[in-house]
């Protein structure tokens, strides 16, 4: 099975990165563009077929690992 | 008293404190690979400054995990002396052994300058050889420095007068101006700007000193 991953820099915290790319897109004459935030996209291969196992062990590795709390909110599918 | 520097795969100011604790200071002093899962005897572990792992995933975020650092967070609950630079106060943040985590600076940039630093505590084995209010110059050199925690960290961290050292000129973005703070025990401090880069007239400024006399001062009334 596939996992997907999305990490997202949480709403409080500064994401100047997005802000760049935001005014970029208005730069080459994007109009009505909102706000831009930028994150990451993690893809993992698992093993096994027990996809409720296979969620708990994700979400553990997320909150552990793949994403700092303190900052970033994720989420994820299995597939 | 008996240092020890963490090294990681992609440190790169280790050799610059082992430089300033072994032959600027004359402390017996020792490098202790990231596999180790053991100090020995050290008094004072040092996070150095550098690119642990490559900053893969987040600054800090693999080396927290490593066999070395689970004798530091072990070391550190037992009340033992932990400083941790630049690379190595990110990575204090993301092994929950400091609050908060350190983000992108402000402007993108990775900035290498001078900047001063407030003292606005010497009330801990850091800046104890220090006097209240002291302005530090001192170097620093990152891409991910900005200070970030949620608003009641914030607070407590001003309450419980952890805030060591503060940017007079805030070079990065960092909340509140926060270049370094302590944990609650007061043994753990991180800080952004490098005083091991600065021990030396040579080097442009010994404003560094301070902070490593301080240690030094704490080391010695605990002997006494």
């Amino acid at each position: 099975m596939k996992a997907k991953i999305i990490v997202m820099p949480k709403k409080t915290v500064l994401d100047p990165q997005g802000k760049t790319v935001k005014h970029a897109l208005e730069s080459i004459g994007f109009k009505g563009i909102k706000d831009v935030r930028i994150g990451k996209f993690i893809e993992v291969e698992l093993a096994g077929r027990n996809k409720a196992a296979l969620q708990q062990k994700l979400d553990d590795a997320c909150h552990r690992l793949l994403s700092n709390p303190v900052i970033e909110d994720y989420e994820f599918t299995i597939k | 008293m008996k240092f020890g520097i963490i090294q990681f795969p992609g440190s790169n100011c280790d050799q610059d404190a082992y430089h300033v604790l072994a032959n600027v200071f004359g402390q017996p002093t020792r490098y202790i690979w990231h596999k180790d899962a053991t100090l020995g005897d050290v008094d004072c572990v040092v996070i150095p400054g550098g690119f642990s792992y490559g900053d893969y995933l987040r600054t800090g975020a693999i080396a927290r995990f490593s066999p070395a650092m689970k004798a530091v967070t072990a070391h550190a609950q037992a009340g033992g002396l932990v400083i941790g630079i630049c690379n190595g106060f990110q990575i204090l943040c993301e092994a929950h052994l400091l609050p908060g985590a350190l983000v992108r600076n402000k402007n993108l940039k990775f900035i290498c300058d001078w900047v001063q630093l407030r003292v606005e505590t010497t009330e801990s084995p850091f800046t104890n050889a220090c006097r209240p209010g002291q302005i530090l110059r001192l170097p620093i050199a990152h891409g991910e420095g900005c200070y970030f925690a949620e608003p009641a960290v914030i607070k407590q961290l001003n309450r419980e007068n952890r805030v060591l050292v503060r940017y007079v000129r805030n070079p990065n973005g960092s909340v509140d101006n926060i270049a370094g703070i302590c944990n609650e025990g007061r043994n753990v401090f991180g800080l952004m700007p490098h005083p091991e880069r600065a021990s030396e007239a040579i080097l442009g400024s010994e404003d560094g000193r301070r902070i490593f006399e301080s240690i030094l001062w704490t080391g010695a009334a605990v002997v006494r």
